[in-house]
């Protein structure tokens, strides 16, 4: 193997890789200082005041809490796969992010241009800036990405059932099975909903999806508002968030599948959902919201949109749809698990799947 | 092409390195005090009774089985979607049928009560 190769293929995604889950780190720890703040003012409370300025520093804090406390495994428990479970339930949240597109390609063609000058010749230079998608905004554009979100993030459903079983205990248990259960069913809807932007894009690759609403010179949200918003109420069921968030009814399971889960085990878990409730909305901005597009990208009037960076678009619409969570939060009741299982069944599968067929004989007319 | 999944697998690595650090360092710093009542199955302050693994409600099976079916489905649909323009007239009746067949199977569940809860 060649330097370009190595430098093109392991050292530049390794420095990406790094600040993606430097900042993605970052955004999970704020994200629950911001939601206990949001959910406090929804319900006329303060929130966390005493750690920093308006509890800035609440977040550090509780990270340092989670390490320094003791760790508990259950005398019953497997402890092997007890301390599998919330590895294996956060890694594959993160690794979803090596292909969600935060920039377009060629964003980092000019600083790449100027960092690498000095240490290689020009040829050199010129052929690892073009070397796959070195450039880009994004860590990886792999063809079947779509695919790959679906699959990976279906892997934090196993550390779920793994934590269940593991902890030997019945409240886990049900709330493991009471989880794999949701998840399953709001994945199918889930994964119809999709089909709707993928005849309009008629691609697999994150990246191709946003170039084509680029080239469509529309958001797909406005061809496929019904598949929007089936999409965001799956993603909030798949991250187990309220109203869904049967799993961990604390009225009825204490804790759901991580009650005998403590310390920095516990830290993973929540962290997971975080990372998930992140990737739900990312996925959700790149197919419907155009990713990295500024609004309205095609009409003059709103040329000035573009001088805002794309990345900086892409994180406002992704920041926007998280709100969007937390307020739902703050509003909504919790479902029973009845009414959530026949909502997912016989209301948003027949649903999906009507979006998909309308969808194909409408679009008969346009090919 | 193949290539383009080297910076997944590194993203792997560095994903697990995480989560295996931080319970590394928190070992070394948080206290270990182990007790019999500490380490019992939480169970509202009372004893456990019996095992946990014990026989779960049948539904969750039925569940299972409904996902499996359904879920493969989907799969089919996503490289229809992508060459869909190709297809054009013939792609849509063939998935119209697909569907259908689909469509039967999942209207006999739902007179069966497979998806009622209660």
């Amino acid at each position: 193997m060649d330097s370009v190769f190595i430098i093109s293929y392991v050292v530049i995604p390794l420095l990406k890789i790094a600040v993606i889950v430097l900042i993605l780190s970052g955004a999970i720890a704020y994200l629950t200082l911001l939601e206990r703040k949001v959910i406090a003012h929804i319900q006329v409370r303060l929130g966390p005041m005493r750690v920093g300025w308006h509890g800035l520093l609440q977040p550090i804090a509780d990270g340092l809490k989670f390490i320094l406390k003791e760790d508990i495994v259950p005398s019953r428990a497997d402890a092997l796969v007890f301390t599998l479970a919330p590895i294996i339930s956060l890694v594959p949240a993160f690794v979803v992010f090596s292909v969600i597109p935060f920039g377009p390609p060629g964003m980092l063609e000019g600083v790449l241009r100027w960092a690498l000058s000095p240490f290689f010749s020009p040829e050199t230079v010129q052929s690892i800036v073009e070397s796959g998608s070195v450039s880009g905004g994004f860590v990886t554009d792999i063809n079947i990405a779509v695919l790959f979100v679906l699959s990976v993030s279906s892997v934090g459903i196993l550390g779920i059932i793994l934590a269940g079983w593991a902890s030997n205990s019945k409240y886990p248990l049900l709330g493991a099975l009471r989880s794999s259960a949701q998840m399953v069913s709001y994945e199918v809807a889930l994964g119809f909903s999709i089909i709707g932007v993928l005849l309009i894009a008629r691609s697999l690759s994150l990246v191709e999806i946003v170039q084509k609403q680029q080239q469509d010179q529309l958001w797909y949200i406005f061809v496929q508002p019904v598949a929007f918003v089936l999409f965001f109420i799956c993603g909030m069921a798949e991250t187990n968030r309220l109203p869904f968030d049967l799993p961990e009814a604390e009225t009825e399971l204490v804790g759901g599948f991580h009650t005998e889960y403590s310390g920095f085990r516990f830290a993973l878990f929540f962290m997971a959902e975080y990372a998930s409730m992140i990737t739900a909305s990312a996925m959700a901005t790149t197919l419907f919201l155009g990713g990295w597009l500024p609004p309205f990208p095609s009409v003059p009037a709103f040329s000035f949109l573009h001088l805002v960076p794309p990345v900086i678009w892409f994180l406002l619409k992704v920041f926007l749809l998280l709100y969007i969570f937390i307020w739902v939060r703050g509003t909504l009741p919790r479902f029973r698990f009845d009414q959530l299982m026949k909502y997912g069944w016989k209301v948003f599968f027949p649903v999906a799947l009507g979006n998909v067929l309308v969808s194909a004989g409408v679009l008969l007319r346009f090919i | 092409m193949l290539a383009s999944y080297i910076p997944v697998l590194i993203f792997i690595i560095v994903a697990l390195l995480l989560p295996v650090v931080g319970l590394g360092v928190g070992r070394l710093l948080r206290p270990y005090k182990p007790s019999a009542s500490k380490l019992m199955p939480y169970e509202c302050g009372v004893d456990p009774e019996g095992d946990a693994r014990d026989r779960f409600s049948v539904r969750f099976y039925v569940i299972a089985i409904l996902f499996v079916i359904f879920d493969v489905e989907t799969i089919f649909l996503f490289p229809w979607a992508v060459i869909y323009d190709q297809l054009a007239l013939f792609g849509f009746i063939e998935m119209v049928i697909f569907l259908g067949i689909l469509l039967v199977g999942y209207f006999y569940v739902w007179k069966k009560g497979a998806l009622e809860w209660v």
